[in-house]
């Protein structure tokens, strides 16, 4: 008697031989692992960029036309960014060994300067970048200020500018009181009496930076809050609109460079 | 009950009903609505958006600015005997004006006894002691005592003040701070400070670089929660 034959069981999927899949086999490998690799880059960017249409954005903002006779002066802004960059950065890492308390803020730093992996380097870095910001950030502001770059329809952006020396200031005035020694101490005393003299209103703002009448147990709390919280936040916010606002309106001439009218538009006007 | 004359009938005429939001294309209105439905939504929308971020911005704001409306009551400290302070020289005597935050809560204070053939300002319970703050009154750098010159001299400025803390020299503003001193039991208390103008009349305290002779007293107004000891 002959049994009749029954059906195969189901083969799992995973065992199953797969169907070569176009552009595969057939001598249609990518012929080398570094066009393989070039492959899955730009495929990883055209997933996001189908689902964020973000590369119209970078174009516009990275692939602008410039005026002739841009030249190194024009790199100033950038510069300027950079270093609030490394600011940002070197001062996250130093929040991690910081302690905001009078009784232990000196000593912490003391740890971090002596003692930390590297942590004389990042203070380091922290502490002369500051000085290098204000450096480019000033030469930044007199290149503008010479190549006229702030007229029509620019003056917002002069404004925006002008508002961020005016924070970045402020970031050197906070951090100055954060390492706690002598002269930190007595540069903000006299900071905030400065501040204590305009008449009126002053002696509010030095009790708001104070927190109170005196140097007290929460004045440099507050300083190290406004240092790296507030007034950050405050310039990159700015930066942006900043940035924003340099795409938009292009970039500026220098200012020896005469006009030339379009040799075709002369043609037709003629 | 008298029955009103009739009023003479007039022609009735048909009320014109306001086209307020067909004059101004607002669409999906009822005729004759004033506030259509989505105008009271965007306004109740924006409302609750403006209420929420206030609920959390303003608690951050007040929380900021209240040490500036706390007050403090007055800490009296003992800084030694009676017979401890001399009337021709100061003691300098350190003293804890902020606890709880190590040395930078600590100052130096110049204590004498009162000396009535300098000391011309009127007697009361709180100067029969002097104490004068080592706060100079440029920006508040700390000043010392020469008693080579009898004078205070700051070190950063070059602001001087004679024996009894008034300003002879350099950018001060007014004569040195002092501190209300009380005597209890032989025991010299020292009290919260105060400012002077340049006839040591009190103030209440005010920071450095802040005049209070004429219109100075004005410009810089006191602390509403620091005020003068009574009497």
């Amino acid at each position: 008697m002959r049994l009749p034959k029954l059906p195969a069981p189901p083969t799992p999927r995973i065992l199953q031989p797969r169907p070569a899949r176009p552009g595969e086999g057939n001598g249609k490998r990518p012929a080398d692992p570094l066009e393989a690799a070039r492959e899955a880059g730009v495929s990883a960017a055209d997933w996001i960029d189908e689902r964020t249409s973000l590369s119209g954005g970078v174009r516009w903002l990275l692939f602008r036309k410039v005026p002739r006779g841009t030249n190194w002066f024009y790199t100033l802004g950038s510069a300027t960014m950079f270093a609030f960059l490394s600011q940002a950065v070197t001062g996250v890492f130093l929040a991690m060994y910081y302690d905001p308390s009078p009784t232990h803020a000196y000593e912490s730093v003391r740890y971090i300067t002596n003692t930390a992996f590297l942590g004389a380097f990042v203070r380091g870095m922290h502490k002369w970048g500051s000085s290098v910001m204000i450096v480019l950030i000033f030469l930044h502001m007199g290149r503008t200020f010479y190549f006229g770059a702030y007229k029509y329809p620019r003056e917002l952006n002069w404004v925006i500018g002008v508002v961020l020396v005016v924070l970045t200031l402020m970031m050197g005035l906070t951090g100055y009181l954060l390492p706690l020694d002598q002269r930190s101490y007595w540069a903000t005393i006299v900071a905030v009496n400065l501040n204590g003299t305009g008449p009126l209103v002053g002696p509010y703002l030095a009790d708001f930076l104070r927190g109170g009448p005196d140097f007290g147990a929460t004045t440099l709390s507050r300083f190290y809050s406004i240092h790296m919280l507030l007034i950050p936040g405050a310039i990159a916010a700015l930066i942006g609109a900043h940035l924003y606002l340099v795409a938009k309106l292009g970039t500026t001439a220098p200012p020896w460079l005469k006009a030339e009218p379009d040799p075709e538009l002369r043609k037709a006007e003629a | 009950m008298a029955r009103q004359p009739k009023e003479p009938k007039r022609p009735k005429r048909k009320e014109p009903k306001p086209k307020y939001t067909a004059e101004r294309n607002i669409p999906g209105a009822f005729e004759g609505e004033t506030v259509t439905r989505r105008r009271f939504m965007t306004g109740t929308v924006h409302t609750a958006g403006a209420v929420a971020a206030g609920a959390f911005t303003l608690p951050a704001l007040g929380f900021a600015v209240g040490p500036l409306f706390q007050g403090h009551p007055p800490r009296w400290v003992d800084v030694g005997a009676t017979t401890d302070f001399p009337a021709d020289t100061y003691v300098p005597k350190i003293v804890t004006l902020t606890p709880g935050i190590g040395e930078i809560g600590k100052t130096t204070v110049y204590m004498r006894k009162r000396n009535p053939s300098i000391d011309t300002e009127p007697a009361d319970q709180y100067n029969q002691f002097i104490a004068i703050s080592t706060r100079c009154m440029h920006v508040g750098c700390p000043v010392r005592y020469v008693s080579a010159t009898q004078r205070f001299v700051c070190p950063c400025h070059g602001g001087v003040y004679d024996f009894r803390g008034i300003r002879t020299g350099g950018p001060p503003v007014r004569p040195l701070d002092r501190f209300y001193t009380r005597v209890r039991v032989d025991r010299v208390q020292l009290g919260p400070r105060y400012s002077n103008n340049s006839a040591l009349h009190r103030f209440s305290p005010r920071d450095p670089g802040e005049p209070l002779d004429g219109i100075g007293q004005y410009l810089y107004p006191s602390r509403p929660t620091a005020r003068k000891l009574p009497g």
